[in-house]
């Protein structure tokens, strides 16, 4: 092998790394916007299968944020209106203890605080077990019911809640993050 | 010369198949077949980015002092690969989703960077990329019949179709890591004896 | 998230190899012998561990700031790469003893996807510096766990008759397989 000088190899580096940089760049740009879009389709679709009432505004535009328990992170709040009056809203809520780690949920609710629905927005849970908590066969239970009870648990923990059969843990973070949306809906309806 | 190109294209699929017979890139194997669209996804993705690396590295090698070829192979795969995310982001997010982690992972799937030191390196443009297209469907085949094994047994559906449905029992286990161990020794097992019939 | 908990659920509940399907590829190929076995987990202890501090500060210091964080993949695998080669040279010069035990697992690093994995991993759950080289470390050393334990058990295989069907791969995964199962049962302690 004839010794290349070290000057060749800095200068082919070089060459390859502003490509692999120009590259990006440009596909970062070309992307940045439907990257954008399509997150923003993916929770507007998601808030308007979960408010019940009509409404005339855009919620995703004018979202709030509601700062949770403890400093534990922001929950994103999307008020429906009818003729500029609050109609129902929508919140974007987390918790942190499902079996895959995180789980990101959008919650309904009526104005009187009960649960219109709520869809997860995303999750790490195990497809056919944890995952079976974003199903209508679990999810619709939580219809009309008012989170505030202190029967608002799964019936492993003297609750009220049946949790998908084998994935406790993933319906109990489903339980725990609609608590923590109703302690932001709370907040907000008394601010209102 | 067409025997040559022929042979290019077939050995990834069969007789070197990547996953089943070379053991390479086992994580993504593994990780992802939950489901044999999952499974399609991710084999799709790396047979695009191998393409792409293939291409462009049998395009260069010429110009790259083999001293520092590895890492121009690496900067140049993991551009590829940084912009198949990208544009999965915009434009699927459903499976770039599904897929996480194991998309920027693509990068150091030993198939990649293997492909590119053993044949892209020595062989020119089209060679490479006949080799790249063997290796990636290959690859994809073995992901798609291992997410399929998974997916009939652990979930009772094939390609998300339900049909022993939600009260049929399917065998959780193996949509759980231990089942994708056992479903890759089982599909290992019968690939090697159909191979030698 | 208590220190403590990053180590437990990153050894036991959401083992590295087991259940997050990183660094599969050592874990078959240096697992015949518990003593190499021991060798590479070492190494990629070592490695993961500086990698977790140096891509931490990079990105949070140098790529979010600037609005860059989609060239992550890119750079951490290059800071991955350089860290290994400089760490192979510098035990060559200085520690020769070292050097020879972990010297051959070096470059095998590079392509663990463990290391790339749980970099990215870390920065994407927005940790501390300092929770961010635990859960590398904690990470490696799940990673070391069970490759030692997997060795252990191939170690006693290979004296046994298995069937020609399952000889080599097969065998390995299944006993892989049973490992992990064996680790399922952890899950939950985290919760």
């Amino acid at each position: 092998m004839k010794p290349v000088s070290l000057l060749r190899l800095v200068f082919v580096m070089l060459i390859v790394a502003c490509g692999s940089a120009a590259v990006l760049g440009f596909v970062y740009q070309i992307t940045t916007v439907p990257i954008q879009k399509a997150n923003d389709a993916k929770e507007l679709a998601a808030i308007s299968s979960v408010i019940m009432e009509d409404f005339d505004n855009n919620p995703f535009k004018e979202r709030t944020l509601i700062p949770g328990k403890h400093n534990q992170g922001q929950l994103t709040l999307y008020p429906a209106r009818k003729d500029g009056k609050i109609k129902a809203v929508a919140i974007k809520t987390f918790s942190d203890k499902a079996f895959g780690g995180k789980i990101e949920l959008i919650v309904g609710f009526f104005l009187d605080g009960t649960i219109s629905g709520y869809k997860v927005i995303s999750s790490k849970e195990t497809p056919g077990l944890g995952a079976k908590v974003s199903e209508p066969k679990f999810s619709e239970q939580f219809i009309g019911v008012k989170p505030k009870k202190k029967t608002f648990k799964v019936k492993q923990d003297g609750g009220e809640i049946d949790a998908v059969t084998a994935a406790t843990i993933s319906s109990r973070a489903v339980v725990d993050a609609i608590k923590k949306a109703y302690d932001a809906y709370h907040k907000f309806s008394t601010r209102m | 010369m067409k025997q040559v190109s022929y042979q290019n294209l077939t050995r990834g699929i069969i007789s070197e198949n990547p996953a089943l017979v070379m053991l390479l890139g086992m994580c993504p194997t593994l990780g992802v077949t939950t489901t044999a669209l999952n499974g399609l996804g991710m084999g799709l993705a790396t047979l695009l980015v191998l393409i792409l690396s293939n291409t462009a590295i049998s395009l260069v090698k010429n110009f790259i002092p083999s001293t520092i070829r590895i890492p121009c192979y690496i900067t140049i795969i993991a551009s590829f690969v940084t912009v198949v995310e990208l544009l999965m982001t915009a434009y699927l997010p459903n499976l770039h989703a599904a897929l996480g982690i194991y998309i920027p992972l693509i990068v150091v799937n030993c198939i990649i960077l293997g492909r590119a030191e053993a044949f892209a390196a020595h062989n020119n443009v089209f060679q490479s990329l006949l080799d790249a297209l063997g290796m990636g469907i290959g690859f994809t085949l073995a992901l798609v019949a291992l997410g399929l094994i998974r997916e009939i047994l652990g979930a009772g559906s094939a390609f998300g179709y339900q049909f022993i449905g939600e009260d049929g029992y399917p065998i959780l286990m193996f949509i759980m890591p231990p089942g994708a161990f056992l479903a890759l020794a089982g599909l290992i097992v019968l690939f090697n004896k159909s191979r030698r019939i | 998230m208590s220190y403590l908990m990053i180590f437990i659920a990153a050894i036991f509940v959401n083992n590295i190899v087991l259940s997050q399907f990183l660094g599969i590829c050592p874990f078959l190929g240096v697992s015949k012998r518990i003593s190499t076995a021991l060798g590479m987990g070492c190494a990629v202890m070592f490695v993961m561990t500086l990698s977790g501090l140096v891509t931490h500060l990079i990105y949070f210091n140098l790529l979010q700031p600037n609005g860059l964080s989609f060239m992550t993949t890119v750079i951490f695998i290059l800071i991955i790469a350089s860290l290994v080669q400089m760490v192979e040279i510098i035990l060559q010069k200085t520690s020769p003893m070292l050097y020879h035990a972990l010297g051959i697992f070096l470059p095998l690093i590079t392509t663990n996807c463990a290391v790339l994995g749980i970099a990215i991993l870390a920065v994407q759950k927005n940790m501390s510096l300092m929770e961010a080289v635990c859960y590398n470390l904690a990470n490696a050393m799940g990673f070391t766990l069970a490759i030692v334990l997997f060795s252990s058990i191939r170690e006693r295989l290979s004296a046994n008759p298995i069937p020609k069907a399952l000889q080599g791969a097969p065998i390995a995964l299944i006993t892989a397989g049973l490992l992990s199962m064996a680790f399922m049962g952890f899950s939950g302690i985290s919760h």
